[in-house]
């Protein structure tokens, strides 16, 4: 009887504590940089997508929202041809920023993603690219290692040794 | 003639004024859990909120009016306008000032007590007719928490009534002039304040609607209009119950500099206050809890107050 009353008093003494409440429109909470909201492409820092189409964020978005395909250039650069998200469907889970292998797909502090149209809340490509390198500022994925697509020589990049000719192991 | 066009144009004002007044309580309760549970409340729809009220009538206006095929049609219909009535009913024999009430019935007192008593109807016909196990257990639990509330908050009462020697509730308030009887009578007013909150089924005793052990208990198939008749219904009846409690206990319109009008409804909305509070801090006690705390504790309080009281007066101490 005695912790009712307490419980009373306790609940009666809020009335003089401020609301956690933030009015939102009116007063923007902060999000933090790494906030998981609207999906964007990056470019690499010579400008290029970063993107190679790898379909690896596709396979691992669990509500299927991402939808894209592969194309290559002339000189054998991965891109893709459409890249499209049905931000109707995403839950903004950033599993996709987990697995891309070239930072190019990266979740940024925006939420407002409101549209009186359904439609509207399918982005293409032309909408998710954006001009910046994102939460990444250096990285090229094409300049790191691998095949030659116009970017570097074969050999050149920063983690990557000169090609062995196995030819010269020979006894 | 003239006469009952004025009776019928108070009627028609006292009813207006009463069910805005338990339209704007619902916004009231809900600032009122906000502020306690350190957040805002509904603010956005006019100056304060205030008008959250009407928008949610229009869009409950707007609603589906669905009976569900199962349900018995007419009792289904009938049943929300059970607790309306009987509250409306109830609240014509408070008078708010000395001269304004609708009626100065010298049995008012009993009047509110089997006007309140059969509000109980309305959610035990609503339980029974949805033909809905969860609606009937609602119903069952109503019924017999009213049965056993029933009993001590009319002896609760009888405290008061010894003091006033009148069941006329504007004779109660004059008999208040030097003392108010939460004085000689604050075991009655205890019980009788428990006793209110379990007719009215606010929380902590809303077992009849429980939402988290019976979905809505009794009103778990009404929708539209029917459902927020329930709903008018339910703040009618905190409104009449701290109306009544304040008559009864509180002296009424009684109190000094204020016009009289004033003070009732600064007492009342004080009251209406409390009971909030209380939902914002008090759980909801376990089925059979509810029961004993009615038969082992509140009637012995209720017959012991009414011991007491009985054995002063007899002794000519009044």
């Amino acid at each position: 009887m005695l912790s009712q009353l307490r419980t009373i008093w306790e609940v009666f003494k809020h009335s003089t504590v401020k609301p956690d409440t933030v009015s939102y429109p009116e007063e923007k909470p902060y999000l933090a940089p790494r906030y998981r909201g609207r999906i964007v492409l990056t470019r690499d820092p010579d400008g290029e997508e970063r993107c190679v189409a790898c379909n690896l964020c596709a396979a691992v978005c669990p509500v299927d929202c991402i939808a894209l395909q592969q194309t290559q250039d002339e000189r054998g650069r991965w891109r893709a041809e459409f890249f499209r998200i049905n931000f109707s469907r995403c839950i903004l889970c950033g599993l996709c920023e987990e697995a891309c292998p070239t930072y190019a797909i990266q979740l940024t502090p925006d939420v407002e993603l409101c549209e009186y149209d359904r439609q509207n809340l399918v982005y293409e490509k032309e909408h998710l690219l954006i001009s910046g390198t994102g939460k990444y500022h250096d990285y090229n994925f094409y300049r790191r290692a691998g095949k030659d697509v116009g970017v570097k020589e074969r050999g050149t990049g920063e983690t990557e040794a000169e090609p062995v000719n196995v030819r010269s192991l020979l006894p | 003639m003239a006469d009952v066009f004025r009776v019928l144009a108070q009627i028609g004002t006292t009813i207006t004024v009463l069910l805005v007044l338990a339209a704007l309580l619902i916004w009231a309760e809900r600032r009122l859990l906000g502020l306690w549970q350190d957040r805002l409340g509904p603010n956005r729809v006019g100056p304060f909120g205030i008008l959250q009220s009407v928008a949610d009538m229009i869009k409950i206006f707007f609603k589906e009016d669905w009976v569900p095929p199962f349900a018995e049609k007419p009792v289904f219909i009938f049943a929300p306008c059970v607790v309306v009535i009987t509250m409306l009913m109830a609240l014509a024999v408070v008078p708010f000032t000395p001269t304004l009430a609708i009626v100065d019935l010298n049995v008012g007192l009993l009047f509110f007590l089997a006007m309140s008593a059969l509000a109980a109807y309305s959610t035990i016909l609503a339980g029974w007719s949805s033909n809905n196990k969860y609606s009937l257990l609602g119903g069952m639990r109503s019924a017999a928490q009213m049965i056993s509330y029933d009993v001590f908050m009319g002896l609760s009462l009888m405290g008061v009534v010894m003091l006033a020697g009148s069941f006329n509730l504007r004779e109660i308030v004059l008999a208040q002039q030097g003392l108010w009887y939460i004085v000689p009578q604050f075991l009655g007013f205890l019980v009788f304040l428990v006793a209110g909150l379990a007719e009215s089924h606010r929380l902590p005793f809303d077992l009849p609607e429980a939402e988290h052990e019976i979905i809505a208990g009794f009103h778990t198939e009404y929708s539209g209009m029917k459902f927020g008749l329930f709903f008018v219904g339910e703040y009618l009846g905190v409104l009449l119950i701290a109306a009544i409690t304040v008559i009864l206990f509180l002296g009424g319109w009684q109190g000094p500099w204020l016009p009289p009008f004033v003070w009732f409804v600064l007492k009342t909305a004080l009251l209406v206050a409390f009971i909030i509070l209380l939902r914002a801090a008090l759980p909801r006690p376990r089925f059979d809890q509810l029961m004993s705390i009615g038969w082992k504790l509140m009637l012995p309080l209720a017959l012991l107050n009414l011991m007491i009281t009985g054995a002063v007066a007899l002794a000519g101490g009044l």
